[in-house]
């Protein structure tokens, strides 16, 4: 294995179909219109120096190295900036380019610090690296001269160093915050010699606007700008493409390398889902998986309330599948289940859900997607035929109106988010529908045309107005719903949201979004180019989650926006897999590929691959698992990497669930919160650790690659995720036999119709593919739906408003809505293990000065967050980006325990949890709630392991 | 499993179902029933439902009806 050297073509791909034909040092080469001389060179094998040039940035023309001469034109042209031109003859190498290229590094040379054998860069610089190519030989001017030498460094930023002592002022930094990531936080500063970068406004980085995703480290051709763990560790000796674990973006990285130890995480360019670009999560806070709190050996107790012992992993499976076996025996086949983790790989899900169905004999098999995009599921099968997003993520570069509904992409999505940014500012507008004032409505070379800052709970009858208004105005695409669609649902429809009780004048009472904007809106979305929809968990987790989604569908279908680049309907996953998790069967009532359980066909297939007999009724989902344990049908849970105490709504409700159940295994990297309920911890591997695929929001099916060994091994080699599972099953008498993660997918694609054409080999060879992956679609589907739904003809579905029965009144008058911070990830297990807790380290609660006046309330107070389902503590923020009577909190921290105070209102169709809207009351307070004192000494007393000092003892 | 829970999950099912268009409400909300509760569920709430189902919306009632028919 060897360091994986992307090229770096200098300047980005043009885009134009038409080619012109060149020739450079006398290499004909043909290129398309618009690519610079420098790339054109580069395709023809040819590397003209160069140091301000990268190929993720626009040309800039600064460094005068990649200066070339161009017969019939006057002087050296900067070949970065060049354009090429037909016939046009191109020297990339004279004396006179070689002198003057020496003549420009020696003054580079002038200013450096000549300490390269122990620069942190040695073996990875640029400049070292044009030196080298330009053949410097000495330097002629001496100490006297002024230089930038010996200035501070700031390693203010946890991740990486700025040493301004090493910068040649190219700008790359500044152009990489502001082109790729769109930030702008960083400038230059004053003017010739003066010039020098500068976060925010002349602050250090940390205190700046810096978002810390890593795009100006990897820009820098120096010392500058440096990981950490770089200058720590030395410089890597070998890479390997995976896949980020994060959010459902699915960036592709380089893990770069030195023997085991990961030195950085490096975004790579050929990953279709982030072109090169990464956020501060995927590009930095690996450091997880070797905090010292991970687990790395199986523990079982007889109590939750005993400490944990530790025992092989033979003993610990044996007593997973004995305890399985005996509550079966004891209390009915269906008294147990489990729950497959949309953090894992597809592989390793597909084989919980597997060994839930075929080894425990039942369908209690659920996913986190019960809590996240559920509805999302239900409501495009039901419009379209399929439970996935319609595009890809480059499709963003076609919309002209983007509308954004219940997410917020620069915080939970950032690396989508910041391609969204891209395209605005190419001038494509913005409709954003969210009760919070969320980043991308105003900031730097973004605005949104239109914020309709909707009460929480009102989806429904916002997106019904905007139909009202399509369909009232004329604004019907009726040529796409003539021949796509079911015209007399349509004609159902039209009549229904024509009704004047759905106009925008007619809602804006109880949605609290002014009716000319939502005029505004929709006359723009219907008329304004491609229009493309990207929503989140603000749209699903609603009591009328599923509604809202179909009402989503009917937007897009009425307006003729689905089936070409641009547009569609595109839900942003939350977690790095689980799309993959609901496309390998994760739901109670489906096999993999979305087939009911019902269905004899699907079953019958399955039961001659797997040798044995599959029920045929819906297993319990998450919800229903945990009421059935209350009720004392529900014994024995399995839940691989998801922390349902701290992530389900109602904790209460939750923990008491898993209270009454007498066996519960919990495998997870860390003891969450959910273990502090297990009865037996399985220590899992981390994405680091095993091969497998995740699948990401765009359906696309990326690899992961282990690059170090399992560290859970207990004293003998460690095992993946996969191979516990495996362990399991054949324990309890359901063989399975795997050797590796390419056998199980090769199973998956045998019985998975959208699979049929997924193998290893193929992802090797082309990187990634989107499923459908068929014999109809060998490479994937990009953009689905084109020519016709998968269910034939759309559906336009009635979405009538239904308030939910959580409401505000006299002791709970405020909204409480909930979401994610940018450099936190959902229950924090991963995030807060790493040192991006300097950004967050505890949730607050974004409550209006209005609110916080009436109540007395302070910024930083202590104040008391109050529902109908409990109460928590956590200090104020006070912030006009919620509106009076909504009030914002993140659930990223356990002692915050925001989900205390969520209810157990869900989705009408799939029971997603209504994480969205909680009736709460604010009161100052002056320290943590009785529960959460109780609830940490709980948690204290139940992580103690048997032979390990506890911080307490 | 509460009654309780599982006749509001119900008449919420109800409500999305008898907005829509036709006479198909009821069949609308038996097989949505019949598609994703599991089996303990249902009987639960057909239970309830032997015993007055109180609280059962008339829509909803008569799904459950027609499923214990189907049962």
């Amino acid at each position: 294995m060897t360091l994986i050297h992307e090229i770096d073509y200098g300047t980005p791909r043009s885009k134009s179909e038409s080619m012109v034909s060149l020739t450079i040092d006398g290499v004909e080469i043909s290129v398309p219109e618009g690519t610079s001389v420098m790339r054109a060179a580069m395709d023809a094998g040819i590397q003209v120096p160069k140091l301000c040039a990268t190929d993720m940035l626009d040309a800039y023309g600064s460094c005068r190295l990649c200066l070339v001469e161009i017969e019939g034109r006057n002087g050296t042209p900067a070949s970065c900036t060049t354009p090429v031109a037909p016939g046009m003859k191109v020297a990339t190498q004279t004396p006179k380019l070689a002198k003057l290229r020496r003549g420009v590094m020696e003054l580079y040379i002038s200013d450096h610090p000549l300490d390269c054998l122990t620069c942190a860069a040695n073996g990875d610089c640029e400049l070292q690296d044009m030196a080298g190519a330009v053949g410097l030989r000495e330097v002629r001017y001496g100490n006297e001269v002024e230089t930038h030498l010996g200035q501070e460094k700031d390693t203010s930023n946890p991740y990486f160093t700025f040493d301004p002592s090493k910068c040649i002022v190219c700008a790359r930094c500044v152009r990489a915050c502001e082109e790729v990531q769109g930030t702008f936080a960083i400038s230059i500063a004053d003017r010739g010699f003066a010039s020098k970068v500068n976060a925010g406004a002349g602050q250090d980085f940390l205190s700046s606007d810096c978002v810390s995703c890593g795009a100006c480290v990897q820009a820098c051709p120096t010392a500058t700008l440096i990981e950490k763990s770089v200058i720590e560790v030395g410089q890597p000796e070998h890479s390997v493409v995976t896949t980020c674990a994060y959010c459902g973006v699915g960036c592709s990285f380089k893990a770069e390398m030195r023997g085991t130890e990961l030195v950085r995480m490096v975004p790579y360019k050929d990953g279709k889902a982030n072109r090169g670009h990464s956020c501060v999560k995927g590009r930095f806070a690996w450091g997880y998986a070797t905090h010292k709190e991970r687990i790395l050996k199986p523990m079982l107790r007889a109590k939750i309330t005993d400490p944990w012992q530790e025992v092989t992993w033979d003993q610990a499976i044996a007593h997973v599948a004995s305890e399985f076996k005996r509550l079966q025996g004891q209390y009915g086949r269906n008294a147990i289940g489990g729950i497959t983790s949309s953090r894992c790989t597809n592989e390793e899900t597909y084989l919980v859900q597997k060994l839930i169905r075929g080894g425990f004999g039942n369908n209690n098999v659920d996913t986190c997607a019960r809590v996240c995009h559920s509805p999302t599921g239900y409501g495009l099968k039901t419009a379209f035929g399929t439970s996935a997003g319609t595009q890809d993520f480059d499709s963003v570069e076609h919309a002209d109106v983007v509308v954004v509904i219940g997410a917020n992409p620069t915080d939970g999505h950032p690396v989508f988010g910041s391609r969204l940014k891209k395209r605005l500012r190419q001038g494509a507008k913005l409709i954003v529908i969210d009760p919070r004032r969320i980043d991308l409505v105003r900031q730097p070379h973004v605005e949104a045309s239109f914020h309709l800052p909707l009460r929480p709970g009102t989806n429904v009858a916002v997106l019904t107005a905007l139909a009202h208004v399509i369909v009232t105005e004329g604004l019907v695409n009726e040529a796409f719903v003539r021949e796509r669609c079911d015209w007399d649902e349509f004609t159902d429809w039209a009549d229904f949201v024509a009704d004047p009780r759905h106009s925008p004048e007619a809602v804006e009472a109880y949605t609290g979004v002014p009716a000319d904007h939502l005029r505004g809106a929709a006359r723009l979305y219907a008329t304004g180019g491609n229009g493309a929809i990207y929503y989140g968990l603000g749209v699903t987790e609603h009591s009328q989650g599923s509604t809202t989604v179909m009402a989503i569908a009917n937007l897009a279908m009425v307006t003729g926006n689905l089936g070409r680049e641009g547009v569609g309907v595109n839900p942003l996953r939350g977690q790095n897999n689980v799309q993959g998790a609901c496309d390998m069967g994760s739901f109670p009532h489906e096999m993999s590929g979305y087939r009911h359980v019902a269905d004899d066909a699907t079953r019958e297939m399955f039961e001659n691959l797997w040798g044995v007999t599959l029920d045929s009724e819906p297993g319990l989902r998450i919800p229903n698992m945990l009421d059935a344990a209350v009720s004392g049908s529900f014994k024995g849970l399995y839940v691989q990497g998801e922390d349902i105490v701290q992530s389900d709504p109602n904790t209460t409700h939750v923990a008491a669930g898993l209270a009454a159940m007498e066996c519960v295994v919990v495998q997870d990297l860390f003891l969450n919160e959910t273990a502090n309920y297990a009865h037996v911890f399985l220590p899992g591997s981390t994405f680091l650790e095993k091969d497998g695929t995740f699948t990401n929001a765009e359906r696309r099916i990326n690899r992961v690659r282990k690059v170090m060994p399992p560290r859970n091994g207990a004293g003998g080699p460690g095992l993946a995720d996969w191979e516990i599972t495996v362990a399991i099953a054949n324990a309890m008498g359901f063989p399975m036999n795997y050797k590796h993660p390419a056998e199980i997918m090769d199973e998956i694609a045998a019985v998975t119709p959208s699979f049929k054409g997924v193998s290893y080999a193929k992802l090797e060879e082309l990187g990634s593919v989107q499923w459908p992956c068929n014999d109809k679609a060998p490479e994937g589907t990009p953009v689905m739906h084109i020519g016709g739904f998968a269910r034939g003809k759309g559906k336009f579905v009635i979405t009538e408003y239904i308030p939910t029965d959580e409401k505000t009144g006299p002791r709970f008058p405020l909204l409480l809505t909930t979401g994610r911070i940018l450099s936190q990830y959902n229950v924090g297990a991963q995030t807060r293990r790493t040192a991006n807790t300097v950004w967050h380290q505890e949730d607050r609660l974004e409550i209006h000065p209005h609110d916080a006046e009436q109540r007395g309330v302070r910024d930083g107070d202590w104040v008391r967050l109050q529902s109908r389902a409990g109460e928590t503590t956590l200090r104020a923020l006070i912030t006009d980006r919620v509106a009076p009577g909504v009030v914002y909190t993140t659930f990223h921290h356990p002692m915050t325990q925001a989900n205390v105070v969520t209810t157990d209102y869900s989705d009408w169709a799939t029971n997603c949890p209504e994480y969205k809207v909680t009736a709460v009351q604010i009161t100052p307070s002056n320290g943590p709630s009785d529960w959460q004192e109780r609830y940490q000494a709980h948690a204290d007393l139940s992580r103690r392991i048997s032979g390990h000092v506890s911080a307490a003892e | 499993m509460s009654p309780d829970k599982l006749v509001s999950m119900a008449n919420q099912i109800g409500k999305f179902f008898a907005t829509q268009p036709g006479d198909k409400a009821a069949a609308g909300i038996a097989d949505h029933i019949r598609s994703f509760w599991d089996p303990r569920m249902r009987q639960t709430i057909l239970a309830h439902l032997d015993a007055g189902g109180q609280g059962l919306d008339p829509l909803v009632r008569q799904a459950l009806e027609s499923l214990r028919i189907q049962a």
